[in-house]
């Protein structure tokens, strides 16, 4: 073979032709993989018949219905109803008209959605400043049995949620946080922690100590330190770690539905309970899918060069 | 570069040696100003510890407390009775239980077995570097992201079998009809309904840990071995399998935790049916503990799978050390 006379360099590289079967083979994957996720986003534009509609269609006329229906809710009026009223004033009431109903009031969709923002970025700053200080406490001080605490961190990730539901539960209705945010952002921030510290820990010890050690001895104390050599440094990591934790907070189920009903629901457990008149909406949970995956499609972009961090806890770095 | 730290070395944790470039610091301290080094560290370190005691550890307490008793969360009048190991003799001694427990079983060993050949497959062809690999590597990670329970309810959908379109392409390429099978009505095929989106959400992350794996090899190895005329095939399983095997390990091990534990994509595709078919040991206690509301007997189960959990988590770490340091 020819390749013995060729330097090392190109006996590794892999030839063209096996590029391009690679290449094609992995968007081969890619867009099979894509399939479910394009049907959600294209089931939200779909009218509620189509969506039933046998085979499956591909092309269809799009249509805003799945979206009206998802924020609001309606009731079904008689035609003689109908004729009486006074033309619709906006796009969407005609758009509910021709179902010959009409628009009710707002749907719970809206303050779920709202309350997902609320718990998720409220948990994932109380975990994030709470798991900052910490990881800094671990990376940079003798704490003695420091193995044990960090493994007693990521072993509360081993619980079963439902087995740490039993107990919270009772608690939470005890202490009155049932069904409240803070409850769920308590309990949120807990899960998020160990996730936290462990990242973090991570980013920290890549900074190197001298900047403290120099700051130090330009006369700052330790916390001066940390907080004008540190925390500068460690943006990047504790931006990447927080929108780890946004993204299990908004994205956490088992919780939610075993602790809240009404009031601090977030959206997950309430995406499943849409349903439309003589069945499921389809196009509607279509919509509420999308705009509830959008912002971490957008996270999963920006956050790709820290991803492999993110989901072994640090454990493999890049 | 890319390296993998020891995540839970045996007896105890991890990543020790990386924080010794900090054993300067004290020496130096803020001794005279402000705090003292050892104090800072315990008023950094203890409001997480504190937030995981409340949260995790006094709760488990509680449970095993439970677990004695046959308190019912639904009736918070009646007296509640110390009843021993009574719950723990009546789960290890039902069948049901041994039943859920092998369909978790079936999901998560059929479920990683296909998530690390197709993970595994696709890094190796990733790391032949085509053009655009990166942008497609984005794409195919975007499932993991994503909510199980919203995403897992969608796919209750795509399963119909006249209106999904799993059904239709599956149909169309076996040519069959796509109503003559339903995925999750049919407790032969709900299984597999089961382990098909989890395989389809998490191959990714296999995937991705494998490449960083693959990434960690330096290619002088190759080198040595063209020079020594190594085939390729004894390449791939005397250079390319060991190195990548401790990292293959460790993403089986996240994702064999995560999936025993699975609840949320599952409840919200099959909710454990049909009949007990896809019943979860997590998503029974679900059902012991919210529906039935039979708190001290489903606290017992939950000992019992946490318990189950930590051990086998524990053994699989050493034998994961193991392979390391070969």
């Amino acid at each position: 073979m020819s390749a013995a006379v060729e330097s090392a360099r190109t006996v590794l590289e892999p030839t063209a032709r096996a590029k391009r079967l690679a290449g094609g083979l992995v968007i081969l994957y890619a867009l099979v993989a894509s399939i479910p996720l394009l049907w959600i986003f294209m089931t939200g534009f779909k009218t509620p018949l189509d969506a039933i509609h046998y085979p499956p269609k591909v092309l269809f006329e799009p249509s805003l219905e799945g979206y009206v229906n998802l924020f609001t809710t309606r009731t079904r009026q008689t035609p003689e109803y109908m004729q009486s009223l006074p033309p619709p004033e906006t796009w969407y009431d005609e758009l509910v008209r021709k179902r010959n109903m009409v628009i009710a009031g707002p749907s719970p969709f809206g303050g779920r959605y709202v309350n997902s923002l609320i718990v998720g970025f409220g948990s994932t700053f109380l975990a994030v400043f709470l798991g900052t200080l910490a990881a800094y406490g671990f990376s940079r001080f003798k704490v003695p049995i420091k193995d044990d605490l960090l493994f007693f961190i990521l072993s509360t990730r081993m619980m079963p949620p439902i087995a740490v539901a039993i107990p919270i539960y009772l608690m939470y209705r005890a202490l009155g946080l049932s069904d409240t945010h803070l409850g769920l952002i308590i309990l949120y921030t807990a899960v998020n922690i160990s996730l936290a510290v462990w990242l973090l820990k991570g980013f920290i010890d890549e900074i190197p100590p001298e900047y403290e050690e120099a700051a130090m001895i330009d006369g700052y104390t330790r916390f001066q330190a940390f907080r004008m050599a540190v925390l500068p440094q460690a943006v990047t990591g504790i931006a990447a770690t927080a929108i780890f934790c946004l993204i299990f907070s908004w994205n956490e189920y088992a919780f939610a539905l075993l602790l809240t009903s009404g009031t601090a629901q977030t959206a997950p457990p309430f995406i499943p309970t849409i349903i439309g008149e003589g069945g499921l909406d389809w196009p509607a949970v279509g919509a509420g899918t999308t705009l509830f995956l959008l912002p971490i499609v957008v996270f999963t972009i920006v956050l790709r060069k820290h991803l492999l961090r993110g989901i072994t806890f640090g454990a493999v770095r890049k | 570069m890319t390296e993998a730290t020891n995540i839970v070395p045996s007896g105890g944790v991890a990543q020790a040696g990386r924080s010794q470039r900090a054993r300067t610091a004290p020496a130096i301290g803020g001794k005279l100003k402000g705090l003292s080094d050892r104090s800072i560290a315990w008023l950094f370190i203890s409001p997480t510890i504190l937030l995981l005691l409340a949260i995790n550890i006094f709760p488990l307490i509680w449970a095993i407390y439970l677990s004695f008793t046959n308190y019912r969360a639904n009736k918070p009048g009646v007296p509640v009775k110390w009843i021993g190991l009574k719950n723990y003799e009546q789960i290890l001694g039902s069948d049901d239980i041994w039943g859920y427990l092998q369909v978790t079983a079936h999901f998560v060993v059929f479920s990683i077995a296909l998530q690390v050949l197709l993970g595994f497959g696709l890094a190796l062809l990733i790391n032949k570097r085509f053009k655009g690999h990166a942008t497609w590597t984005t794409v195919i990670l975007l499932p993991m992201m994503l909510s199980p329970a919203v995403v897992g309810y969608f796919w209750t959908y795509l399963f119909q079998p006249q209106a999904g379109i799993f059904n239709y392409i599956v149909g169309f390429i076996a040519g069959i009809a796509p109503d003559s099978f339903t995925m999750i009505g049919d407790a032969n095929l709900s299984p597999w309904a089961i382990v098909l989106v989890d395989t389809w959400m998490w191959t990714p992350y296999v995937m991705l840990i494998c490449l960083a794996g693959l990434r960690s090899i330096p290619d002088y190895i190759y080198e040595a071995a063209e020079i020594d005329r190594a085939s390729q095939w004894r390449q791939f399983w005397h250079i390319t399998v060991p190195m990548v095997l401790p990292f293959l390990m460790l993403a089986v091990l996240f994702r064999a935790i995560e999936n025993f534990k699975m609840f949320d994509m599952v409840v919200d595709l099959t909710s454990g049916g049909p009949g007990s078919a896809t019943e979860l040991a997590s998503i029974n206690l679900k059902r012991e503990a919210f529906e039935n509301w039979r708190t001290g007997y489903s606290s017992a189960f939950a000992i019992i799978l946490f318990v189950t959990v930590f051990g086998a988590a524990n053994i699989y770490v050493k034998i994961l050390n193991k392979v390391k340091q070969r």
